[in-house]
């Protein structure tokens, strides 16, 4: 290669172009996303703090084991695994579109930027239920000598200990008030409606409820809800900002403003930003949902 | 200094050219390596999920799995950076401003999970409520009482 050689030629310092064979905007890219991995880095290392510093964590594999449109089986790493997925497969068009842009076709831009969106967005509706699913799912907690439905959110976490001593859990359903028994039963078997449900006396609520199949559970750490939301988010809205740049470089490049320019540097900006969502989701995966 | 002609900006001396086969080809490649390594890491995370189910599970066994998933992952950010991100193709002295504040992180997480380590060994020792909520072994225990009901969910 040409190139090659002049590698050792040039003499990078005396001035007039830059040291680094980078033009600036792309430069402070890199160091953008250096700063920013440095954020998410300061969050996943509070997260790890945090859970060495507790006796119990919540199993991953009991916490993020749906699927959508399989009800309540016990998919672990289904779900999550296809979101990865997407993400990687919509950094390879990433690259593809870049490449596109350094053989000038406009085209070829146009039509990687674009699968790019609509991995975003399939990215996006994934994290979109996955909490949904995790803030409306309710959960049978003892609490107090009571049974509790409990959620996924900021302020508790529903997969603590499981409780093990039967009769303290017989003694926990005879002091749990019938709304919650209702729910506890809905939300297990969908073969009655809450209403059917609400109009029968406690003693035959209490009958129908199988112990041993409720998962009843301790409450877990209280901080599992503030990280995952948290960090998930804000990797979320990376993923989110990243598809309205791909957004508007489509539109940038429909207009014919980098044809005009003659060159396609900016996709390359946009391609770095987008690799670098896909970098930090395997870290996510890593922490949140793998160890 | 022909080759200079088709330089995009004034600022860069020279443009990393790949032809299109060349460049189809490492593309396939890293893709592969990644869904590859991806796969890997899920059946370790399936087979942490089995240990964790089995009657007594090995903390040691289910830590060194663990430790196999972060290296593998370490390695896809290898791929992603060098080769999507183009990382490796630029010139050494850029590499390194990037890649070595990122050492920075050697001491950031072992500082940090050391404190966060340290700070539950003294909660366990000075404070009995602490100690009694949720120790490690039930931890276990619960793990593997999942197990009796698992499946049928």
């Amino acid at each position: 290669m040409s190139t090659t050689a002049t590698v050792h030629q040039t003499k990078w310092w005396s001035g007039g172009k830059s040291p680094f064979n980078l033009e600036y905007g792309k430069l402070m890219m890199w160091y953008f996303l250096m700063s920013d991995a440095f954020t998410f880095g300061a969050f996943l290392i509070s997260y790890g703090a945090i859970r060495f510093s507790q006796n119990f964590w919540p199993d991953p594999n009991a916490v993020f084991n749906a699927f959508p449109g399989m009800g309540h089986q016990n998919l672990p790493l289904a779900f999550v695994s296809v979101m990865t997925f997407i993400l990687i497969i919509s950094s390879v068009t990433m690259v593809l579109a870049v490449h596109a842009g350094h053989n000038q076709n406009k085209n070829g831009v146009i039509k990687w930027i674009a699968w790019t969106i609509v991995g975003g967005l399939a990215f996006l509706s994934c994290q979109a239920w996955e909490w949904h699913h995790l803030l409306t799912g309710g959960h049978g907690v003892l609490v107090d000598g009571k049974i509790q439905m409990a959620v996924q959110n900021m302020r508790g976490n529903p997969w603590g200990k499981l409780v093990e001593n039967t009769t303290a859990l017989t003694a926990a359903l005879n002091n749990t008030p019938h709304e919650t028994l209702v729910q506890l039963i809905h939300f297990h078997d969908h073969t009655k409606t809450l209403q059917e449900l609400a109009a029968m006396p406690d003693t035959q609520l209490r009958g129908m409820i199988d112990l041993a199949e409720m998962h009843i559970r301790e409450k877990g750490p209280v901080a599992f809800g503030g990280y995952f939301f948290g960090i998930t988010g804000f990797h979320g809205f990376h993923v989110f900002s990243g598809v309205i740049i791909n957004s508007i470089m489509l539109i940038m490049t429909k207009k014919g403003v980098f044809e005009r320019k003659g060159h396609y540097l900016m996709i390359e900006k946009a391609g770095l930003y987008w690799h670098f969502v896909d970098l930090v989701w395997v870290f996510v995966f890593l922490c949140f949902y793998l160890i | 200094m022909d080759h200079q002609q088709d330089v995009v900006s004034p600022e860069i001396t020279f443009q990393h050219q790949h032809s299109d086969a060349d460049f189809r080809k490492r593309v396939r490649k890293t893709t592969i390596i990644l869904s590859i390594l991806t796969a890997i890491e899920l059946g370790f995370g399936l087979t942490i999920y089995t240990i964790h189910k089995g009657e007594n599970p090995n903390p040691t066994l289910v830590l060194m799995f663990k430790g196999m998933i972060s290296i593998l992952t370490l390695a896809k950010a290898y791929y992603i950076v060098s080769v999507f991100m183009h990382l490796g193709d630029e010139i050494r002295n850029m590499i390194m401003t990037i890649v070595v504040p990122l050492l920075l992180f050697i001491w950031f997480i072992t500082a940090f999970i050391y404190e966060g380590n340290s700070y539950k060994n003294l909660r366990n020792r000075y404070d009995p409520h602490f100690r009694e909520t949720m120790m490690p072994s039930q931890h276990h225990k619960a793990d593997t009482a999942v197990k009796t009901q698992g499946g049928k969910e």
